[in-house]
């Protein structure tokens, strides 16, 4: 079964129509690239699959795991198991880092009926994390995302998806601001949680992730529509010859 | 996100509203010379105390009542209010407390039985214009600390009382400092020896019951040299119709090398949503740092009232000395408070810290108010301000008016302001996270409270989370 399935999904922001019948079908175990210009909708499918406020779906359906989504609250779309890594994430500041993951990863465990992480419990299970990502120790004290660098930000995201342990992931734009090492490190982490069962869509307008994360599948999303899907080596056609040059599959 | 979810976020239970069912002597309502001489009589005064008192009501019946606040409200009609009200049964020890007064002060969680007396924390309880109960004095008077009720201090100590009170608030200070000079019923006085530290927490606790009637509470705190005291109030009030009145003077004297932290949690009666009911709370707070490296520290969580007029302020006299204002004011429903605080530096290398956080919900109205005045002689004096309001929905308000006096070119002074709003991304990426709406915005709130709470004590920064959290509940939904 499909993890994840978009099927003829139109969605506005505002009163402008961004998505305009899009089709695409995440398999468990694969890695689903989304390539695309500029303002071709690309940040808008992924608010659209988490239910973000500003966009509004008008026609189509989402179904995840067989069962429509798009009535469902953020939080419970959350809970799930669909994770959105922000491509902008935002600073609260005086929530504490490790309070806040703590919070969630609870609530993630009450929801499947699992005993709550205790405090020492969580932070080992931090730690361990902290360390691979190659993040300071102080990342459990500061508060979220506060005066953290571009790189911080995003091994923070990538921190929370591994604690979380969701079953579809999606990354917009997750190797933007990276230098190599957080890059690397960030591929690290998202490479660990392959499991043949958990789907990822990396949103991307570079290609240099995708030297990191191999992906099963490349779809170029363009005017709203996924216009073509097609294995890796799209990707060597797409730095030669941009997007112009692909034209929608019938 | 819905405006009428937040709202229905936001009109959090004011769950204190109860009325104790006990007999009240209750004073007519109305205000003259004849009203002071009930009071002074019933308190068993001295000749000395009413003759202030009087002097104070004829300086009051000069002034105006000040309009610069930035609040709305009727006039008060000073003559329909009693000016005294006391539980009919005079409790000459524990035993005689009116049961149904220990329940209801259960029902607040501040059991006043001796074995279930809360550990380290001596508790002097008023209900209307008396003190009920004071406990923990046999312990304090061990280390020559006193603690008891200003109107035994007046009838027990007088030489303390006529040294101090009106000493840092004179009576003629301002229209409710007067108002309150001639009326004040009951309040705290605290004594600390030289050298001594507080082997525990003080802590008063107000209750407004009788209809009709206002409260009028005195406080007084000296530190003597080196010399340390927290001290902490709260209050409560029942859900009423009408408007009441509190108006209530509190003096803080710290001499060399002294310290005095004063943290309140202010919960009176805010009134509904359309501005019908709740407290007038008029409040003057001021402390002196009178001697060399004394320190006052006001912290106040100030959540109640349907309008908050209150400066607790610092004369920073003493060199060295250290005034320093925490504070957390949430307006929702439709309330409105001004508040803030006054840090006058007068004497050299003295400094103070200004710590204000606004929220604001609903048609809540949080204006901050500061005074920061550097006199000629404080060479090196220091203020750091930072004035923050936070802002959920789109009907409230918050306002900033600092204020800045300065003699001493030499003197630094800093000043930080910003208003937020709790961003609808900030909300949505605690949600994209699993955590449900009203958990995610109690937790924005509290990290932008954290400074403040952070102050208090720990068993009242509990107290304070939890009472924000109430005071919020369904502020988003």
């Amino acid at each position: 079964m499909k993890t994840l399935e978009i099927e003829n999904v139109h969605a506005n922001i505002g009163e402008k129509e961004i998505l305009r019948g899009l089709n695409l079908a995440l398999e468990p175990g694969k890695v689903h690239a989304i390539m695309g210009p500029n303002g071709a909708g690309k940040s808008t499918l992924s608010k659209t699959i988490v239910g973000h406020y500003d966009v509004e779906v008008t026609e189509g359906d989402i179904r995840y795991k067989g069962k429509s989504i798009l009535d469902m609250e953020p939080e419970e779309r959350a809970l799930e198991g669909i994770f959105l890594s922000f491509q902008h994430p935002v600073e609260i500041p005086g929530v504490n880092n490790a309070y806040f993951l703590r919070m969630a990863v609870n609530a993630k465990r009450k929801h499947e009926g699992k005993e709550e992480l205790n405090a020492a419990e969580f932070l080992r299970e931090m730690k361990k994390y902290l360390e691979m990502l190659g993040m300071k120790a102080d990342m459990i004290s500061r508060s979220l995302n506060e005066g953290f660098s571009g790189g911080e930000k995003k091994r923070n995201e990538i921190l929370q998806m591994l604690m979380l342990q969701p079953d579809v992931i999606i990354l917009d734009e997750i190797d933007s601001g990276l230098d190599i090492d957080a890059l690397r490190a960030v591929s690290e982490g998202i490479n660990m949680m392959k499991d043949g069962k958990r789907s990822f869509l990396v949103i991307t307008h570079y290609s240099r992730i995708l030297d990191y994360i191999k992906p099963d599948y490349i779809h170029v999303l363009k005017e709203g529509r996924i216009i073509k899907t097609a294995g890796s080596e799209l990707v060597a056609q797409l730095e030669e010859e941009g997007y112009e040059s692909i034209e929608e599959e019938a | 996100m819905a405006q009428e979810e937040i709202n229905k976020a936001v009109s959090g239970e004011y769950n204190l509203g109860f009325e104790i069912d006990i007999e009240t002597d209750v004073v007519p309502p109305g205000l003259n010379e004849d009203t002071i001489r009930f009071i002074s009589k019933k308190k068993e005064e001295p000749e000395w105390m009413l003759e202030l008192r009087l002097k104070a009501l004829k300086k009051w019946q000069q002034m105006t009542e000040p309009t610069w606040g930035h609040v709305e409200y009727e006039p008060i009609d000073y003559q329909s209010i009693s000016y005294f009200a006391a539980p009919k049964k005079g409790p000459e020890s524990l035993d005689e407390v009116d049961p149904k007064i220990l329940e209801a002060y259960k029902k607040l969680g501040i059991p006043l039985e001796e074995q279930k007396q809360l550990a380290g924390v001596a508790v002097d309880a008023v209900v209307d214009s008396v003190s009920v109960k004071t406990t923990y004095t046999e312990e304090l008077n061990k280390h020559g600390v006193i603690f008891c009720s200003i109107s035994e201090a007046i009838r027990d100590y007088p030489e303390l009382i006529k040294k101090y009170m009106f000493s840092v608030v004179p009576m003629t200070d301002n229209f409710f400092a007067a108002l309150n000079s001639a009326v004040f019923t009951d309040g705290t006085f605290v004594y600390i020896p030289k050298g001594v530290r507080c082997p525990m927490e003080l802590s008063t606790y107000f209750r407004i019951n009788a209809l009709n009637t206002g409260q009028f509470e005195r406080t007084l705190i000296v530190a003597d040299e080196g010399s340390y005291v927290s001290y902490n109030e709260g209050c409560s009030a029942p859900t009423r119709d009408e408007n009441q009145l509190h108006a209530a003077v509190v003096e803080l004297v710290a001499m060399k090398d002294a310290e005095i932290k004063y943290s309140t949690i202010q919960n009176w009666y805010p009134g509904d949503e359309n501005g019908k009911g709740g407290i007038y709370n008029f409040v003057t707070k001021r402390g002196i740092c009178a001697g060399d490296n004394a320190k006052i520290s006001w912290t106040q969580v100030e959540t109640g009232s349907s309008i908050t007029w209150k400066y607790p302020s610092c004369i920073l006299k003493g060199d060295n000395s250290v005034g320093e204002f925490y504070s957390v004011a949430v307006t929702t429903l439709a309330q409105q408070a001004d508040t803030g605080t006054k840090m006058i530096h007068l004497g050299k290398n003295t400094s103070s810290t200004i710590i204000s956080k606004g929220i604001s919900a609903m048609k809540g109205q949080n204006t901050y108010r500061g005074l920061v005045k550097i006199g000629a002689n404080a060479d090196g004096a220091r203020n750091y301000s930072e004035c923050d309001s936070l802002l959920i929905g789109d009907r409230c308000g918050a306002h900033t008016f600092p204020y800045l006096e300065s003699k001493d070119t030499k003197g630094q002074v800093e000043h930080e302001a910003t208003t937020s709003k709790i961003s609808d991304e900030q909300l949505f990426y605690l949600r994209q996270r699993g955590i449900n709406e009203e958990d995610a915005v109690s937790m924005i709130v509290h990290g932008f409270c954290k400074e403040v709470f952070s102050q208090l004590p720990m068993e009242y920064a509990v107290e304070a989370k939890a009472l924000l959290e109430l005071t919020l509940e369904g502020s988003v939904g």
